[in-house]
This record gives structure tokens, C-alpha cells and sequence, in this order.
């Protein structure tokens, strides 16, 4: 519910990374983001499809989401399995000593710019 | 054709946010002012709860209060009325603030003089979570009739909090609410959490969440 906010935040950051780099556009923005981060694909790239029209830099630049899977470490027996599927307790031995090794992520990956 | 290069980033989208955050509280140490993030969805009582606050520490800190909303000031009037120090923030449709928000917050509160300063951040259980505001400690306040399961709905909101308030316990006759399985879901996101059930409209439980505050804003001081 808060990715208007994210992409603006993003753009901040790399109107940043632009200037340092003397580039005159970005044309490609290319994130990680986990299954679990709580931001939902398909509303960014709504939001950023509104976004970019009002950011001169970003007025050709696609957005690529590349989707990092939620997986869950057990304390209890080691083993790993799927967060969304399973949840906080470990399928495998029931113990609910368990984090998250991956699924949390928001990142951006690489940019393209000219 | 034009010449198109790719920049490898690497890093976290709320990397610079972190940072300037990070910045924030040093600068907080320096002056000896302890900023307390309250959080909660809205109408869990965040105002009222507030409001007890400030009456049991107000003889003994001088607190300041960043109230923080999408529009409107009825907040900040309300606690204008307790003595503290007030200023309205409009986030302009922006569902949480950050460190740069808050700092430009507190400037406009102006820290001088003062030992506690309190953002009563928009009311959301989703975002406010993911941007560190620059606070020294999270609190947030799960009041009754939301349900005991929150916990489970918004683990990040629960996993960043030093201390859950858990307001309008003098309603729990009326709800399903199991405080003890509250407890638990709130344990299992986070084991280090501290717990304090109160009800802000009668002030009960307050004391041992003003005693908390204090000792926190005390500790925070001392160690400059």
C-alpha cells in the first residue's frame, strides 16, 4: 500500500546516482524485490508508470521487478523450506525456532542510463 | 544510437534512508534528546495514550510532540491543551514519514531545551515499519477490538517495536481477545519486545509505561 511513496523514494535515490554519473536519462531500473517485502509488483509498476511522467529523467525508463523467493531457515534441524507456504513453523520437525534467509528484499539491482 | 551504460547499484532501496537515519540519532545524542517513534493503526488510541503520557512525565521532562498526519491538525490541538511542546506535520498524502521528514520535523519543534521528543507517526501498520525514522526506541500501541492476531497480519510492524502497548484493555470483556496468545504471537516475532498492556482512557497500566520512558530517556542521556 505504500509503493507511491517507495517509487518516489527510489527515484530520489537515483537522481542521485545520475547526477555522480553525468548521465542525461535513465532508460531501464531493474529491482529485487522478495516474495515477502510487503511491496505488491503490480502496484509499483502502476504507481511507476504515473511516476516517471512527472520526473523528466526517468520520462523513458521501464521498470523490471526480478522476484526473490521467501525462504525460511529451521534452528531446529537445519533444513530450509518455502516461507509462504509453510510459515513461521518448520514443516519438517514443527519447531517454531525459525528466519528468514531470503524473501525480504528490496533492492535495486543495476540501472541503465544514457 | 545513443550510448546506454549500466550502472550496477547493489544496494538496499532503503540504504539511504538507513544512513540518514542513522545520522539523526547521533546528532539526537549529542543534544541529549531521546526521540520515541509511536506507531499504531489509526484510532488505537494513540492521541489519548499520548495525552497520559505527558501528564506523567511533564513534572519531570520537558517533551516535545511531532504529530504526524496526512492532513488535518486536530491532533495537534488536542495536545496542545497538555503543556507540551506541538507541532503538525502533514505528510501530503504519504502514508509514513522518514528520517529526512523528521528531521526537518524536529527542526521545525525546535529540540532546544528538550530531553523527550515524540513522533506520533501516521496511523498504518504496513509502512512506517520499513523507513527508520532516526527514533532511539519504537513503540506502538495494538488496542483491543483490532484482535489479537495482528501480530501474525503485520510481523515487520512488531518486529521493529521495543514495546507494545496493548491499549483499551478495559473493553477485553466485550472482545475475543486472548492477551496471552497476543503475548505469544508478539514473543514469537519478536522475544525481545516488552509488553505492557494499559487502558489511556482510565490511566491504568500507564505508570509502568512512563516508568519505562523515563528510565529509556534517562539511559539515552547519560550515556553521551
Amino acid at each position: 500500500m505504500h509503493e507511491l511513496g517507495v517509487v518516489f523514494h527510489i527515484m530520489d535515490n537515483l537522481e542521485k546516482v545520475a547526477a555522480e554519473n553525468k548521465a542525461n536519462g535513465i532508460s531501464k531500473v531493474v529491482l529485487e524485490l522478495g516474495e515477502v517485502s510487503t511491496v505488491i509488483e503490480s502496484y509499483l509498476q502502476n504507481c511507476w508508470k504515473w511516476a516517471i511522467k512527472k520526473r523528466e529523467l526517468f520520462a523513458e525508463a521501464e521498470l523490471v521487478v526480478e522476484q526473490l523467493p521467501a525462504v525460511t531457515y529451521c534452528e531446529g534441524c537445519g533444513q530450509t523450506y518455502p516461507t509462504v507456504q509453510y510459515g513461521k513453523i518448520c514443516p519438517y520437525c514443527k519447531s517454531p525456532d525459525t528466519w528468514l534467509l531470503q524473501g525480504n528484499e528490496f533492492n535495486i539491482k543495476e540501472i541503465e542510463v544514457y | 544510437m545513443r550510448e546506454v551504460r549500466v550502472l550496477e547499484i547493489k544496494q538496499s532501496v532503503f540504504a539511504d534512508n538507513d544512513r540518514q537515519a542513522q545520522e539523526l540519532r547521533q546528532e539526537l545524542k549529542e543534544k541529549g534528546v531521546f526521540l520515541l517513534n509511536l506507531m499504531s493503526s489509526p484510532g488505537a488510541g494513540k492521541t489519548t495514550t499520548l495525552m497520559r503520557t505527558i501528564e506523567g512525565l511533564r513534572d519531570t521532562l520537558k517533551i516535545g510532540v511531532m504529530e504526524a498526519d496526512i492532513d488535518s491538525d486536530v491532533d495537534a490541538r488536542t495536545i496542545s491543551g497538555s503543556g507540551a511542546r506541538v507541532i503538525q506535520l502533514h505528510t501530503g498524502g504519504m502514508c509514513h514519514l522518514d528520517a529526512e521528514m523528521t528531521r526537518q520535523g524536529l527542526a521545525g519543534l525546535e529540540t532546544e531545551g528538550l530531553e523527550l521528543a515524540i513522533l506520533e507517526n501516521v496511523g498504518n501498520l504496513v509502512c512506517p515499519a520499513e523507513f527508520d525514522t532516526g527514533a532511539v526506541k519504537n513503540a506502538m500501541i495494538l488496542s483491543v477490538p483490532e484482535g489479537h492476531d495482528k501480530p501474525l497480519k503485520y510481523p515487520l510492524m512488531f518486529s521493529i517495536c521495543d514495546v507494545v502497548l496493548i491499549n483499551k484493555i478495559d473493553v477485553l470483556p466485550y472482545f475475543d481477545f486472548d492477551l496471552d496468545q497476543c503475548r505469544e504471537y508478539i514473543h514469537m516475532r519478536n522475544p525481545k519486545a516488552k509488553i505492557i498492556p494499559i487502558c489511556a482512557r482510565t490511566g491504568e497500566g500507564v505508570r509502568e509505561w512512563t516508568k519505562w520512558l523515563e528510565e529509556e530517556v534517562k539511559l539515552w542521556r547519560e550515556g553521551r
